[in-house]
């Protein structure tokens, strides 16, 4: 048995472990936890499995991941916190 | 020499599946959203070191190590970053975190 | 072992779908697509598309839910329950289905060299690549050379989808132009983000132009690059508010790079009459061929980069300027 297989094989249960809390939430933020918690697991997974196969010029896809993947989670906050200050100050003309 | 590395990176990869799976059953199994937060976030970065860390000790002097210290040093920017942005969104949307644990004693108020 | 791994994350990528479906709140089919896009990528690598891996990823990690949030911010996050039962759709999605699955019986075995598509034109691609062009990538090649008309074609389908994406959400009624929502301010009380967002923006942007001028030797090209660059720009529109982005880079300068991109690449071509060969042959562009065919792609890359950023950056600010009023 091969030492990447033993962590590709960590990596995939894991997973659909945030599979199943995305699929079952309760709230958003549960959903947008295990998107959180995917990306980074798909970072290693691209990472690990360039090594398996021996093609290590792809890293380049597990860096764009790296790199990138936490915009969409600002803009979750960003959209969160217009959404309370439109919801706040339409209280407050009330 | 190769041989240490080889049992070294070993140690890595297996410390950081171990830690990987520990996050994922925590993120799934603990009561809140708060306390589902923590396993998983913390245990993210700890993994992604270890595993990026054994895979470097197998890289040797190359590109793909100065891609994968970059990989690294990224993730560990961003992936706390992101752990606070979902934090604060959950807190300014008004989920309060649960503190009913500690007055009750462990019992959970429902 | 491979094959087994790209079986376990199709079958996750199927209940994905199926939930996404069946997800009554659009936020939370928004995250479910996230997930969808990324084990789209990994699949991808694993079938050894690299190419096409990296499109994923630097158009699903940021910009999609980006663009998508900016679409919910204007609709409400439930769906409309579905009143009326649409029996004919059953017999036509069934029969259709059914006639996929039939289909699919002759589909060659996965990886099998005697299937059709590897005895077509590939192998001369693959054997004319190295004389013609002479770069490692045959993707490229083949995108950016030998099929340079479709990758025209591509650039102004998104350079038209920009457009009808502006015209739509710049129609506004005259009477709803007061303004309920405080101006934008970004992440700008939040210290954390701001802080590792500067820090990362730079990279972001240097990765950008890697993916760019690197497409000849590994993954990448300009469609990819494009993005990410858009990418960072969105990261700093979110940091620093929609007003200070928009003064940093104006608008009429996305404009100018969406037409500019997919100007260049039409130019590209135009020159290759000029100087006396076919459109888009970039063979004449130089007096060595292949130096030539080298430029040409250089150019037509740019081209590609440029307009898919200006667009991108074009469509989230329509969004944003729309969420605004």
């Amino acid at each position: 048995m091969n030492m990447y297989t033993i962590v590709l094989i960590a990596i995939l249960v894991t997973m659909v472990l945030a599979v199943v809390r995305a699929l079952r939430g309760p709230s958003v933020y549960d959903r947008v936890l295990a998107v959180n918690m995917f990306g980074t697991k798909t970072v290693l997974f691209l990472s690990v499995v360039a090594f398996l196969s021996g093609r290590r010029d792809f890293l380049d896809l597990a860096l764009t991941y790296a790199l990138i993947n936490f915009v969409g989670v600002l803009a979750i906050l960003v959209f969160v916190q217009r959404r309370f200050s439109v919801a706040s100050s339409a209280k407050s003309e009330d | 020499m190769n041989q240490v590395l080889d049992v070294l990176s070993w140690v890595l990869l297996s410390c950081g599946g171990f830690f990987i799976l520990v996050g994922g059953i925590g993120a799934l199994r603990m009561p809140s959203f708060y306390t589902r937060m923590h396993a998983a976030s913390v245990t993210d970065t700890m993994a992604s070191f270890l595993v990026i860390g054994g895979l470097i000790l197998q890289a040797g002097w190359s590109l793909a190590t100065v891609k994968l210290v970059a990989i690294i040093l990224f993730l560990m920017l961003t992936s706390p970053t992101s752990s606070y942005a979902v934090a604060n969104a959950a807190l300014l949307s008004g989920m309060k975190p649960d503190t009913k644990f500690k007055a009750n004693k462990g019992g959970r108020e429902s | 072992m491979t094959i087994l791994f790209a079986v376990f994350l199709l079958s996750l990528l199927v209940i994905i779908a199926v939930a996404i479906i069946r997800a009554e709140n659009l936020f939370v089919a928004l995250m479910l697509t996230t997930i969808f896009s990324l084990l789209m990528a990994t699949n991808f690598f694993i079938l050894d598309a690299a190419d096409v891996a990296l499109t994923e990823a630097a158009i699903g990690a940021g910009i999609t839910t980006v663009i998508f949030l900016g679409a919910l911010a204007l609709t409400s996050e439930h769906e409309k329950p579905f009143v009326a039962v649409p029996w004919l759709a059953l017999p036509v999605v069934a029969v259709t289905a059914a006639l996929l699955i039939f289909a699919s019986f002759d589909n060659p075995r996965l990886g099998d060299p005697e299937a059709p598509i590897h005895q077509h034109v590939v192998p001369w691609y693959l054997e004319q690549t190295p004389k013609l062009v002479d770069i490692p990538n045959v993707v490229t090649a083949i995108l950016g050379s030998f099929r340079a008309f479709d990758t025209l074609g591509e650039v102004f389908v998104i350079f038209a989808a920009c457009i009808g994406v502006l015209f739509l959400l710049s129609a506004r009624k005259p009477s709803e132009t007061r303004c309920t929502a405080p101006a934008s301010v970004g992440l700008s009380q939040h210290l954390i983000p701001k802080v590792a967002g500067r820090f990362i923006l730079p990279f972001i942007i240097l990765f950008g132009f890697y993916v760019q001028f690197h497409g000849d030797f590994g993954p990448g090209g300009g469609f990819q690059a494009g993005a990410i660059v858009a990418t960072g720009l969105i990261l700093f529109a979110l940091l620093e508010g929609e007003e200070r982005a928009l003064r940093a880079f104006p608008r009429w300068i996305m404009m100018a790079m969406a037409a500019g991109g997919a100007l260049l690449y039409a130019l590209v071509g135009v020159a290759g009459i000029a100087m006396g060969g076919k459109f888009l042959d970039y063979s004449v562009l130089s007096s060595d061929p292949i130096a030539g065919q080298h430029l040409g792609i250089l150019l037509i890359e740019a081209g590609v980069g440029i307009t898919v950023c200006g667009s991108l950056l074009l469509i989230f600010h329509a969004f944003a300027a729309r969420e605004s009023f």
